[in-house]
C-alpha cells in the first residue's frame, strides 16, 4: 500500500510478522503480570481490558433474560415470583445497556482501531482512557453489589414517583453505579473527540477518513451533550428518594412526567450512541469484502452526524400518552419521521456498494448482510410508534420491546460480532475458525428472530411489556419467543469457545487478511505498541479499492484470504 | 393454548378502524421494504460474488441523483404518514359532545371506576355500546397507564394530574384492560376487564347495582360537609350561604370559562384547575382575592377531589350569574 504511506516510512509494510518464526515485538508481548495490563496506557491493551469487562456483563444480562424468557413460557407465575421477575427485568436492562451496549463499539472496536485509523499512536489522553475503564469497573461493581444484595426493580428507565418514593429495592446504589458509568462515557468521548481533531496523520482530511471514524466522531459528541443530563436526572431521583426534595413525586410539590422528559433526553441519544458505531463498522465490512469503495461516502458521513443531531429533538415520541400536551406530540412526531430519512439513507447506500463488487460472503459479511435486514425492520417499526394514533395502541407493549431489540440486538449487535470477526486477526494475529465461525452467524440470526419476531404479534395482540404473568391466550407466541431465546443462547456461546480457542491455536494472521483498504492493514497483526514505526502520510482517499496493488502479501502467503482453497482451515 | 389463540386482535371501537387501518399500511410498507432490500443483498452477493475469473469490483463513487430519490421519495412518504396519522390522532382527542364521564383512580394495584350515575366498581367496567364514554383517570400513587387493547386506546393514569381518553365500544362482549405502565410488584396482575352491553343490558346492570349517590350528590355533600360554603358562593355572586362576604370566587357557571388571575395571567377552569386549587390553593389566585385559602392536600381522597370537581360542573349559573363570575374575577 506504497500510495497509503510516504516512502519516509521505514516499515515494510510486506513482511508476515508470525511467519517468520521468530519473536517480534508486539503490543501483546510487551509485558506480562497484571500490572503491564491494569496500568497500561496503550489503548489496544485498555480495549482489550473492556472486552474482557464488557463480556463478564453480557453474560449476566444474558442469564437474567434466559430466566426471564424461562418464566415466560408459562403465563402464571410458577417459577419465579413478581419481585423477582421485576428485578430480572430491570437488571436486564441496565447491564446491556450501561455496561454492554453503550461501551461495546466505542471502547472495544473504537479503542483499538480508531488511533490506528487515523495513524496516531495513540488516543489523545492515554491516561484517562485508562482512567474511563477504572470508572467504569467502579460503577460495574456498584451493579454487582446491587444484584448481589437484592437488586433493583423500578425498570431500567427509572420512571418516578415508583422510583424517588415507592420502591423498595436499590434504588441508589443502582442509581450510583449509573451516575458513575457515565463519567467513563464523557470520559471516552472527550477523548475521541480530541483525538480526531488532533491527532490525525499528516494528509489525513475529514473527507478521507474511514466511515468508522466518523461514526465513532458522531457517537462521542452525543455521549459529551447527552450523558451530563441523565447523570444530573439520576441524582435528583436520588435527592428526592433519600431527602424528600420535591422534584418528581407530586405528593411533594413535584411533576413526575418531568422525570420522562429528562430521562429520554438523554436516553433516546442514547439509542444512536448504541447504533451509530454498528453502522460505522458495517460501513467498513461491506466496503472490504465487496472490495469496492462505499457508495455515496458523503452522505453516509453527513446522515450520520444529521442523525446525532435530530436525535436530540425526538425524545418526547416516548410521552405520546403520558399527558404531554397534543401539540408538543406532534412536533416530536414529526421530528421523528424525519430522523428515519438518514437511517434509510443509510441503508440504500450500503445495498449498492454491494452491486458490482466482488463479494465474498466471510463471517464478518454475513453479519453485515444480518445487520442491513434485521436493521430494516428496527428502523421501519420505528415509524410506528412515531406515528402518535398507532404509538397509542403500541407503546408499552411488546411491539416496542421487540423494536428495540430488532435495533440493537439485530442492528448493534450483529455489527459488534461482524466488527469482532473483521478486526480480531489484527487484534490478536489469529484467524478464527472459518466454518464454524459461519454457523455461529446463521444460529445467530435464526435465533434472534424466532425470539423476537413472535414479540411484534404480542404487541399488536395487546400484551404489555414488564409482564410477570399474562393471559393464556398469548401463551404460543411466548413459547415460540423462549425457544428462539434457546438458540440465540447457544449462538453466543459458540463464538466464546472458537475464539478462545484461535488465540492459542487458529492460524496466524497476516498483517492483512482480508486484502482490506485502511491504516489498520498496513500495519502487523497484532500490532506493535506505538502502532506505526513511523507516522504515515496519507495521499489517498478512504476505501480506494480501485488503486493497485491492493494491499500487502506476505512472502508464502499468496492468498491471505481464509476462503482459498490453499487454506486448511477452510 | 391453541384454542385460545387468536390471529388478530378484537378490534371493538369506533376508532379502532381507523388505527387499523394505518398500522395495516405500515406493515405493507415494511414488509414490502424489508423484503426489497434484503433480496436487493442477497440478489448482489450471489450475482456479484467473488470467482476465480479474474473480474475486479467496479469502483463508483455514488450518485448524487440517486440520493436525492431515495432520501425524497421515503420523505414525501413519511411526511404523508404522519399527516395521515396525526389526523386520526386529532379525532383520538376529541370526544362528541354528548360523551358519557367515567372516572377511573388507579392504585397499586387496582383500577377503581365510577360512573356517572353513581355505582363503582373495580377491576371491572362495563359500559354500552355505541356510545361514547371519556375517562377521566388519575393515581392515587405511581404512574399507571389504563390500556384496553381492543378499543386501541391507552392513556396513562398520573398521580397529580388528569388525564382523559374516550372511545365508542362498537362490539358487544368482554375485553381485557390492563395497566400498561410498569407500576410495582403487582403490575401484571393489575389487570381487568371491560364488558360491553346493549343499552338495555346496562340500563338492568345499573339498576341491579347499589347506585349509592352520584358523584355530584358526593360532591355536593362534601363541599357543605368541608364547609366550603363558608368562602365560596354557589349562588349569590357576592355573600355566601351563610351570608358572610364572599372571600372565593363564585363557582356557579365557572366551568369551561376562562378567569383573570391574580398575577395577570388567564387559566381555564377544567378539572385540573379545580384539582389543583382544591390541593394547591395559591398556586393560582382569581384576580380580585386575596390568597387566604387553605391546603386540602392529604385531606381528601382522589375520589373526593372528583366529586368535588364534579359538583362544581354541575353548578350551572344563569346568564347572569355567569357574567358575574367574570364581573368577580375583574374586580
Amino acid at each position: 500500500m506504497s500510495n497509503t504511506i510516504s516512502p519516509a516510512a521505514h516499515q515494510d509494510p510486506h513482511r508476515v510478522e508470525p511467519d517468520s518464526g521468530r519473536e517480534t515485538s508486539t503490543y501483546l508481548n510487551n509485558g506480562y503480570g497484571w500490572k503491564s495490563w491494569l496500568f497500561t496506557i496503550d489503548h489496544k491493551r485498555i480495549a482489550i481490558l473492556y472486552l474482557v469487562s464488557i463480556s463478564f456483563f453480557f453474560a449476566i444480562g444474558g442469564v437474567f433474560a434466559t430466566l426471564m424468557r424461562l418464566e415466560l413460557a408459562t403465563p402464571k407465575g410458577d417459577m419465579l415470583q413478581s419481585d423477582t421477575y421485576n428485578k430480572l427485568f430491570t437488571m436486564h436492562g441496565l447491564v446491556m445497556i450501561f455496561f454492554f451496549l453503550v461501551p461495546s463499539i466505542p471502547a472495544v472496536l473504537g479503542n483499538f482501531l480508531m488511533p490506528i485509523m487515523i495513524g496516531a499512536k495513540d488516543l489523545a489522553f492515554p491516561k484517562i482512557n485508562l482512567l474511563s475503564w477504572y470508572i467504569y469497573v467502579v460503577g460495574g461493581a456498584a451493579t454487582l453489589y446491587v444484584a448481589l444484595t437484592g437488586g433493583v426493580d423500578t425498570g431500567w428507565t427509572f420512571y418516578t414517583p415508583y422510583s424517588s418514593t415507592y420502591a423498595n429495592t436499590h434504588v441508589v446504589p443502582m442509581a450510583i453505579g449509573v451516575f458513575i458509568t457515565g463519567f467513563s462515557s464523557i470520559l471516552t468521548g472527550l477523548n475521541f473527540i480530541v483525538t480526531v481533531h488532533k491527532m490525525r496523520a499528516p494528509g489525513l482530511t475529514w473527507f478521507k477518513l474511514p466511515l468508522f471514524v466518523w461514526a465513532q466522531y458522531a457517537t462521542s459528541l452525543i455521549m459529551v451533550l447527552g450523558t451530563p443530563v441523565l447523570a444530573t436526572t439520576i441524582l435528583l431521583v436520588g435527592l428526592e428518594r433519600l431527602f424528600h426534595i420535591g422534584i418528581f413525586d407530586p405528593t411533594l410539590g413535584g411533576d413526575p412526567v418531568l422525570f420522562q422528559h429528562l430521562f429520554w433526553f438523554y436516553s433516546h441519544p442514547a439509542v444512536y450512541i448504541m447504533i451509530l458505531p454498528g453502522m460505522g463498522v458495517i460501513s467498513e465490512i461491506i466496503s472490504c469484502f465487496s472490495k469496492k469503495r462505499v457508495f455515496g461516502y458523503s452522505f453516509i458521513a453527513f446522515s450520520t452526524l444529521a442523525i446525532a443531531v435530530l436525535g436530540f429533538l425526538v425524545w418526547g415520541h416516548h410521552l405520546f400518552v403520558s399527558s404531554q400536551s397534543a401539540y408538543a406530540g406532534i412536533v416530536f412526531s414529526v421530528i421523528s419521521m424525519l430522523v428515519a430519512v438518514p437511517s434509510a439513507v443509510k441503508v440504500f447506500n450500503w445495498t449498492a456498494t454491494f452491486y458490482k463488487g466482488t463479494i465474498e460472503l466471510t463471517t464478518p459479511m454475513m453479519y453485515a448482510v444480518g445487520f442491513i435486514g434485521l436493521f430494516t425492520i428496527g428502523g421501519l417499526t420505528g415509524v410506528f410508534l412515531a406515528i402518535m394514533s398507532v404509538d397509542v395502541h403500541l407503546t408499552d407493549t411488546y411491539f416496542v420491546v421487540a423494536h428495540f431489540h430488532y435495533v440493537m440486538v439485530g442492528g448493534m449487535l450483529m455489527a459488534y460480532m461482524g466488527g469482532l470477526h473483521f478486526w480480531w486477526p489484527k487484534m490478536f494475529g489469529r484467524m478464527y475458525p472459518e466454518f464454524i465461525a459461519k454457523f455461529a452467524a446463521v444460529t445467530i440470526f435464526i435465533g434472534f428472530n424466532l425470539t423476537f419476531f413472535p414479540q411484534f404479534l404480542l404487541g399488536y395482540m395487546g400484551m404489555p411489556r414488564r409482564y410477570h404473568v399474562y393471559p393464556p391466550e398469548f401463551q404460543l407466541l411466548n413459547i415460540l419467543s423462549s425457544a428462539g431465546a434457546s438458540v440465540l443462547a447457544v449462538g453466543y456461546m459458540l463464538p466464546v469457545f472458537y475464539l478462545l480457542w484461535s488465540l492459542k491455536w487458529g492460524k496466524k494472521a497476516s498483517a492483512n487478511p482480508w486484502g482490506a483498504k485502511g491504516l489498520e492493514w498496513t500495519i502487523p497483526s497484532p500490532p506493535i505498541t506505538h502502532n506505526f514505526e513511523s507516522i504515515p502520510v496519507v495521499t489517498e482517499e478512504a476505501y480506494a479499492y480501485g488503486s493497485e496493488p491492493t494491499i500487502t502479501v506476505g512472502p508464502g502467503h499468496q492468498n491471505p484470504n481464509p476462503h482459498y482453497k490453499d487454506d486448511p482451515i477452510v | 393454548m391453541w384454542n385460545d389463540f387468536p390471529l388478530l386482535p378484537d378490534n371493538a371501537s369506533k376508532m379502532g378502524f381507523q388505527i387499523d387501518l394505518v398500522w395495516w399500511f405500515l406493515v405493507a410498507l415494511t414488509v414490502v421494504m424489508t423484503v426489497l432490500i434484503f433480496a436487493a443483498v442477497v440478489t448482489f452477493v450471489v450475482w456479484f460474488r467473488k470467482k476465480n475469473d479474474g473480474r475486479v469490483a467496479t469502483q463508483i463513487e455514488g450518485s448524487t441523483q440517486l440520493e436525492l430519490l431515495w432520501s425524497g421519495i421515503p420523505l414525501v412518504i413519511l411526511m404523508g404518514l404522519f399527516g395521515w396519522g396525526t389526523a386520526v390522532y386529532v379525532q383520538l382527542m376529541r370526544p362528541p359532545a354528548d360523551v358519557m364521564d367515567f372516572y377511573v383512580v388507579g392504585k397499586q394495584w387496582m383500577w377503581k371506576v365510577q360512573h356517572p350515575t353513581g355505582q363503582r366498581e373495580i377491576n371491572t367496567l362495563h359500559i354500552p355500546v355505541n356510545k361514547a364514554i371519556r375517562l377521566t383517570q388519575t393515581s392515587e400513587d405511581v404512574i399507571h397507564s389504563f390500556f384496553i387493547p381492543a378499543f386501541r386506546t391507552k392513556k396513562d393514569v398520573v398521580p397529580g394530574r388528569y388525564t382523559q381518553q374516550w372511545f365508542e365500544a362498537t362490539k358487544l362482549g368482554t375485553y381485557h384492560i390492563f395497566c400498561a405502565e410498569y407500576c410495582g410488584t403487582k403490575h401484571s396482575q393489575m389487570v381487568g376487564t371491560v364488558t360491553v352491553m346493549t343499552q338495555d343490558d346496562y340500563q338492568n346492570w345499573l339498576a341491579g347495582v347499589v347506585a349509592g349517590e352520584s358523584p355530584e350528590e358526593t360532591g355536593k355533600k362534601l363541599f357543605e360537609g368541608m364547609r366550603c360554603v363558608s368562602c365560596h358562593p354557589v349562588s349569590d355572586k357576592t355573600t355566601t350561604i351563610d351570608g358572610a362576604p364572599a372571600r372565593g370566587p363564585l363557582l356557579a357557571g365557572i366551568y369551561g370559562k376562562e378567569v383573570a388571575l391574580k398575577d395577570g395571567g388567564k387559566v381555564t377552569v377544567d378539572d385540573s384547575y379545580i384539582r389543583e386549587s382544591i390541593m394547591r390553593p395559591l398556586a393560582k389566585v382569581v384576580a380580585g382575592f386575596e390568597p387566604v385559602m387553605p391546603t386540602y392536600e392529604g385531606q381528601l381522597s382522589e375520589e373526593q377531589i372528583i366529586q368535588l370537581a364534579s359538583y362544581i360542573k354541575s353548578l350551572k349559573g344563569s346568564e347572569e350569574n355567569s357574567g358575574a363570575a367574570d364581573g368577580g374575577a375583574k374586580k
